[in-house]
């Protein structure tokens, strides 16, 4: 039995792994062929220099998903405190309903969704042509779909707070907005970094909406590497695979081992 | 009191009105487009032309439902082996079985093709002249292993929350290891299981990055046929009939496949 899983679980890791391992072996390719070795170089390395284009979208992707992060954060917050509240069930519910409609329905279709509402608008409101599909359409696509996720990270912690706190704080004679910077939102602070850091992620990974959403004059790096991909490429495409890799592996060590920290700090507190 | 409840309120609003904006009226727009010709006047014909691609809708489901079998076959003795190991072991083995979730789909996609592709590993090492690329099978392929991870955590979260006494009992009981896992697993971990297929089955049938890479242009599948659709304002209304079908479909079927899980037991959504 326990060779057996062993044996299972690493089968599926070098199958899950093999692909990107061989993109990383070729970005280093000395020769042109993404298929021979030709010796070992850092040439396609030093070729991504040479594309302005990729720092520019770069810099798009990290603006985008920063932005969008942080308005779907706020959003999202104040939304989660007041569904907290909500007395009325029946709004408490649609509204969550609605919410996890991004979450549920396929990516092409919340694309296409947003995009007719935005051609519609600039053809039969504003009167253009042609849309203009950018920065501002982006942010309003990633906004939508990243709240249910910053939503879902911020009630649990409300739920798990004490409800008679903000109550206690505002019998003592403070006032209500107050008393939810002081007293409610440390206490949710960690939910509230959680989704904000999922809504980043999923900001920065997006590619099917952002294509439907974004011109030409602003790309996001997902949309540029589909761009390149339509064409054969060279090993310089690997290199940036590779690139891109390293730094979530990188990313994910680093988060983990904050939280493995975190977590002894806790244990420790609690003895 | 009452001013705690107009605070409340007032922090939710934004939240609905940006939902009401950005996901009801997309929404509704889909199915405005889908029923009028470019002009904007009433028509059925988008909706009449829809047994036209009858062919596209029966081969986007077959081959997203194998891959979803595939996905359960192969996930669920993952997750079953992950959650079977030595529990301080355990977050490293499903991490290492999730990572890919982070890296985004365009690159794990186009790294199958390092190795599937005609002039591709497989066929540089094997010396073959093999032609996977462009066949249904490999598109298959791809789906399992860009979704893979999406089967794996919901399964897994919901088997590491289960009683294991539960499973104890059952094999002092005389249940061998395999009735054990007939029996009382099983049941035991089904909502694991739905949330899995919705998570693996909602990309599969709209993907179109998978099919345009893996299927080499050869057939066309739903997302293929919506985003060609999309990239042409003349034909944005049959695109838009199109999605509204494929959107209907996928709910129902989540509405369908919710009836089997546990309606009190969460399926682990999130990681």
């Amino acid at each position: 039995m326990k060779i057996v899983s062993k044996l299972y679980i690493g089968i599926i890791y070098f199958l899950l792994y093999a692909p990107i391992v061989v993109i990383a072996v070729f970005s280093f390719n000395a020769g042109d062929s993404t298929s021979v070795m030709e010796g070992v170089s850092l040439r396609w390395y030093s070729a991504l220099f040479e594309k302005p284009e990729l720092f520019e979208a770069l810099k798009n992707s990290l603006l985008l998903a920063l932005s969008s992060g942080l308005l779907a954060t706020v959003i999202g917050t104040m939304a989660a405190v007041g569904l907290a509240r909500m007395q009325k069930k029946w709004m408490k519910s649609s509204v969550n309903a609605i919410t996890k409609i991004p979450m549920m329905n396929p990516e092409i279709v919340t694309g296409i969704s947003m995009m007719l509402l935005f051609v519609f608008i600039s053809k039969n409101i504003l009167g253009n042509v042609e849309v203009n599909l950018g920065f501002f359409t982006l942010l309003i696509a990633h906004v939508t779909f990243n709240l249910p996720y910053v939503i879902l990270s911020v009630m649990p912690k409300l739920r798990q707070m004490d409800k008679f706190l903000p109550e206690a704080a505002q019998d003592l004679g403070c006032p209500p907005w107050k008393s939810f910077f002081l007293v409610e939102l440390p206490n949710i602070l960690p939910g509230v970094i959680s989704g904000f850091i999922m809504a980043f992620t999923l900001s920065l990974d997006d590619f099917v909406i952002s294509l439907f959403n974004g011109g030409d004059n602003f790309k996001t790096l997902p949309v540029l590497i589909y761009n390149y991909t339509k064409k054969p490429v060279k090993p310089d495409i690997y290199a940036l695979f590779t690139l891109i890799v390293i730094t979530i592996l990188l990313l994910l060590v680093l988060s983990n081992l904050a939280s493995n920290r975190d977590e002894r700090r806790k244990a420790r507190a609690k003895k | 009191m009452k001013a705690k409840s107009f605070f409340s309120r007032a922090a939710a609003a934004p939240h609905i009105v940006w939902s009401v904006m950005f996901i009801v009226a997309p929404l509704l727009f889909v199915l405005y487009y889908a029923l009028t010709d470019p002009n904007g006047a009433f028509t059925l014909s988008n909706i009449a032309a829809l047994p036209e691609y009858g062919g596209t809708f029966f081969l986007s489901i077959s081959l997203s439902l194998i891959a979803t079998i595939i996905c359960i076959l192969i996930g669920y003795p993952m997750a079953y082996f992950i959650s079977r190991a030595k529990p301080s072991r355990q977050p490293l083995l499903l991490m290492a079985a999730l990572v890919p979730m982070w890296i985004n789909l365009l690159i794990r996609t186009f790294s199958m093709m390092a190795i599937l592709d005609d002039g591709g590993l497989i066929n540089t090492l094997l010396g073959t002249n093999l032609h996977i690329v462009g066949t249904k099978g490999a598109v298959i392929f791809g789906m399992v292993y860009d979704f893979l991870p999406y089967m794996i955590l919901p399964i897994y979260t919901v088997m590491s929350k289960m009683d294991k006494r539960v499973l104890e009992a059952a094999s002092d009981l005389g249940c061998n290891h395999f009735e054990v896992l007939l029996r009382v697993v099983l049941p035991l971990t089904r909502s694991g299981i739905v949330s899995g297929v919705t998570m693996v089955f909602v990309p599969s049938i709209s993907t179109f990055y998978i099919s345009q890479k893996l299927g080499g242009g050869t057939f066309e599948l739903l997302g293929d046929t919506i985003e060609r659709q999309f990239a042409n304002p003349d034909t944005y209304n049959v695109g838009a009939a199109i999605s509204l079908v494929m959107m209907v479909l996928i709910l129902l079927s989540m509405a369908i496949m919710n009836k089997f899980a546990d309606e009190d037991a969460e399926g682990g959504m999130l990681p």
